[in-house]
């Protein structure tokens, strides 16, 4: 993707679960490529249902999603799971697999993409050196903390060299100095190009980065500025950028 | 890195444990479903081909008639078979082979007694190859000619007999369908097991770029090889039943069952059935997850 080029954009979305009620409503914003954003608000607000739009788990109920310059109702369905490789997921509940081990867990995606053996030996264990886990390649998720299953998640999320990151509280599960680390690791993969979608309603944390935020209340979407005192500006809404 | 690992470790279900020994059970009863077919099927392909172009004469003996005189009404139903057009020829059956054709269903030590019994005599005849005969007109000349005469074109019986045997072969060929139908339901519902046990792992692939092809084929694979298994231990039941059952009809000694014997090419089929179990739980399961898969956004 060229740099600067429209990774996602919604307009006037809204999604509901079932016949329940409506739980965004008329969200517009447009993210592009290589930016770093924060996705705000209370528990409850939609954030995690907003990212789920976002990866594809969920279609919305009205408005326009498009990813990647494709609208997504009316991209057909064998289309779609190239589109999802392009979009690395940290779930807020990790979604490891139990039975499998570090280094198999992060090779998954690249299995699925059918990159070779030699491909996956080659990167896998040097990503997981990359997120501090050198020690712990062959050890299975439930005997890994928090933290360690958290950078397994990310590292997963970013092995395929993703073009969007979204990742979903990463921070929920660790404590301070381990949310900061994963922080860090985070931006520096928006250093290499990867755009990002944080969801998180820790907001010390927001604040300690130079990010616009995209915040939710109740089901709608606000623009605000960075919290950081470095910020620049809000990103505007109404013209469609958010970045 | 990934060896044997499974990405959904199908293997270690319940559904794993049990359905070989399902399939197994299906294969079994197809194949012998199939051996019943094939055994009926030649049996009464072998009545019609012995008992087509053939007729026999019955001369019931007439009260206390000297063997002198039956031996002439005999030889006068002889001479009006072999000057009738389309008879290719007409032998009087051996006194002996009667006694024989009689041993299965009297039993060979009645049979000693029955020597003195007023036995029918009987005239074996062959239609000349491609030769129609009226049977109806040449039963009422032998009548006419021999009194106590009778003729069977044993067409009444072997239309009865074969129409048995078709209806048995129908009874095995529904037996296989229901078999076929069985062996799906229980493949979808142990793959519906699997895809409810396995929810989040399959979601997941899902969400980062699985094609549905590559989750179906974790469950193809499985299924693959539950049925070989299961087809393999069936096979090998429905072999060790089918030679058992033979050995036993071989004892009885009589003609009144037919020899239970399979041509090596019928062994060949009958594996068939465990080839069909396999494509039938491979494409079962691909079809079961597909739909599942088809209905995540």
């Amino acid at each position: 993707m060229a740099e600067g080029g429209e990774v996602i954009r919604f307009q006037n979305v809204g999604m509901r679960y079932g016949l329940g009620k409506e739980i965004l409503h008329d969200v517009s914003f447009r993210l592009n490529a290589g930016s770093f954003h924060f996705l705000t608000g209370a528990s409850g607000a939609g954030k995690s249902s907003l990212l789920r739009l976002m990866y594809l788990a969920q279609r919305p109920s009205r408005g326009l999603v498009t990813l990647f310059g494709h609208d997504i109702a009316t991209t057909p369905r064998r289309d779609l799971p190239a589109l999802r490789r392009r979009v690395g997921v940290v779930f807020q509940d990790f979604r490891l697999i139990d039975h499998l081990t570090a280094l198999e867990n992060v090779a998954l995606p690249l299995r699925i993409a059918g990159a070779s053996q030699e491909q996956i030996d080659e990167h896998v264990p040097e990503l997981l050196r990359w997120v501090g886990l050198s020690d712990h390649l062959n050890a299975r998720p439930p005997t890994l903390s928090g933290g360690q299953k958290q950078r397994v998640a990310i590292a997963r999320a970013v092995i395929a060299r993703p073009h969007l990151l979204l990742a979903d509280e990463p921070t929920g599960n660790v404590d301070d100095s381990i949310a900061m680390r994963l922080m860090y690791l985070l931006e520096e993969l928006h250093r290499i190009g990867t755009t990002i979608v944080v969801a998180t309603h820790n907001e010390p944390l927001v604040s300690r980065f130079a990010h616009p935020r995209l915040h939710l209340a109740e089901g709608e979407l606000l623009s605000l500025p960075p919290a950081s005192p470095m910020a620049g500006p809000a990103p505007s809404l109404t013209s469609g950028a958010a970045d | 890195m990934f060896g044997r690992t499974q990405i959904l470790p199908l293997s270690r279900d319940a559904a794993s444990r049990f359905l070989p020994w399902l399939i197994a059970f299906m294969v079994w009863l197809a194949a012998m479903a199939m051996a019943a077919v094939m055994a009926l099927s030649a049996m009464s392909g072998d009545w019609q081909q012995g008992l087509t172009g053939t007729l026999t004469v019955q001369i019931v003996p007439r009260g206390d008639e000297t063997a002198e005189v039956m031996d002439a009404r005999v030889a006068a139903a002889l001479e009006l078979l072999r000057r009738t057009p389309g008879i290719a020829s007409a032998d009087p059956i051996p006194h002996s082979r009667v006694l024989e054709l009689l041993e299965p269903w009297l039993g060979r030590d009645a049979m000693a007694g029955t020597i003195g019994l007023p036995l029918p005599r009987l005239i074996d005849g062959q239609l000349a190859p491609g030769a129609a005969v009226d049977t109806g007109a040449l039963g009422a000349a032998l009548s006419a000619a021999v009194p106590g005469a009778a003729l069977d074109d044993h067409g009444l019986w072997l239309e009865r007999l074969i129409a048995l045997a078709n209806a048995v072969e129908g009874i095995a060929f529904a037996v296989l369908a229901l078999i076929a139908v069985a062996a799906v339901a229980t493949i979808v519902f142990a793959t519906r097991a699997g895809l409810a046990i396995h929810q989040q792992v399959i979601e997941l692939l899902h969400l980062i770029g699985a094609r549905d092809g590559y989750i179906s084929a974790q469950f193809q694979w499985q299924a693959f090889w539950l049925s070989v298994k299961g087809g393999i231990a069936g096979l090998a039941l429905a072999a060790a039943t089918l030679a058992a059952l033979g050995y036993l009809m071989g004892r009885i000694e009589s003609g009144l069952l037919p020899p239970l014997s399979l041509s090596p090419w019928q062994w060949v089929s009958l594996s068939a059935v465990a080839i069909c179990a396999t494509a039938i739980s491979v494409l079962t399961a691909r079809l079961t997850v597909i739909s599942a898969i088809g209905r995540m956004p």
